[in-house]
């Protein structure tokens, strides 16, 4: 199956990237797919302990199962306001 | 309901959101902004602005939730909430916060409850443009060591 990540802030920064797409197992998980990522872009693999995982725009836990197509969005710390 | 809620990459207009929130059973109306501050780098050197970035998808669907939330603890009338992307000069504004409510305990509570909950969740982050040209990451994204922030995920 086939996935989006999408980067913001410090990690767009620091990957050069905004969005790309990965492809992985069925059924594999955010916390899956995070170890995937630290190989795939070691400038951010770093910060990914304090990264928080989005799937299709909400909050999801590393034990979330994604499916194919889903929009998986790296979160750093948020400083809006 | 008619909220104002959106991401918007030019000057908030803040008389516009305050009549947006008016209301005939309204007798409060609180009103929130968050501006930019001067600051100076330890070396001296000083903030020229904010750069704001926002993952608007997702912020506006949570603005919206929180909106939703604050409803089932007060009789929120009307709810304008705004926020700027792209650069915010000193003293400008890069949120502003409307609610009006039948009495203004509600309205005060309402607004202090809905700035405190955007900090923390809501997908914008900002970085500061220095007068030499250097940015930064708000010390919150740039996860240095020493910060205690947290995310969402951690409660």
């Amino acid at each position: 199956m086939r996935i989006q990540v999408r980067l913001f802030a410090i990690l767009r920064d620091k990957a050069k990237l905004n969005a790309f797409d990965l492809d992985l197992a069925d059924r594999s998980t955010v916390a899956e797919a995070f170890a995937r990522l630290a190989i795939e872009l070691p400038a951010i693999a770093i910060y990914l302990p304090r990264v928080a995982p989005a799937v299709n725009r909400e909050y999801a836990k590393p034990e979330r199962v994604l499916r194919d197509g889903d929009e998986l969005a790296l979160i750093p710390p948020v400083s809006g306001g | 309901m008619d909220d104002r809620i959106d991401i918007l990459p030019e000057s908030l207009d803040t008389a516009a959101a305050i009549d947006s929130v008016a209301h005939p059973d309204a007798g409060g109306i609180d009103v929130f902004l968050g501006v930019t501050r001067a600051e100076k780098r330890a070396d001296g050197v000083e903030l020229l602005a904010l750069d704001y970035e926002a993952y608007a998808d997702m912020a506006t669907q949570q603005m919206k939730s929180l909106v939703a939330l604050a409803r089932t603890r007060w009789p929120i009338c009307r709810a304008a909430l705004l926020h700027r992307v792209g650069r915010v000069e000193i003293g400008h504004p890069s949120i502003v916060i409307a609610v009006s409510c039948p009495h203004r305990g509600q309205a005060f509570e309402a607004c202090r409850f809905l700035i405190d909950e955007l900090k923390k969740s809501v997908t914008i982050w900002k970085k500061e443009v220095w007068a030499d040209e250097q940015t930064s990451w708000s010390q919150r994204s740039e996860m240095r060591a020493n910060d205690e922030s947290r995310n969402p995920n951690d409660e």
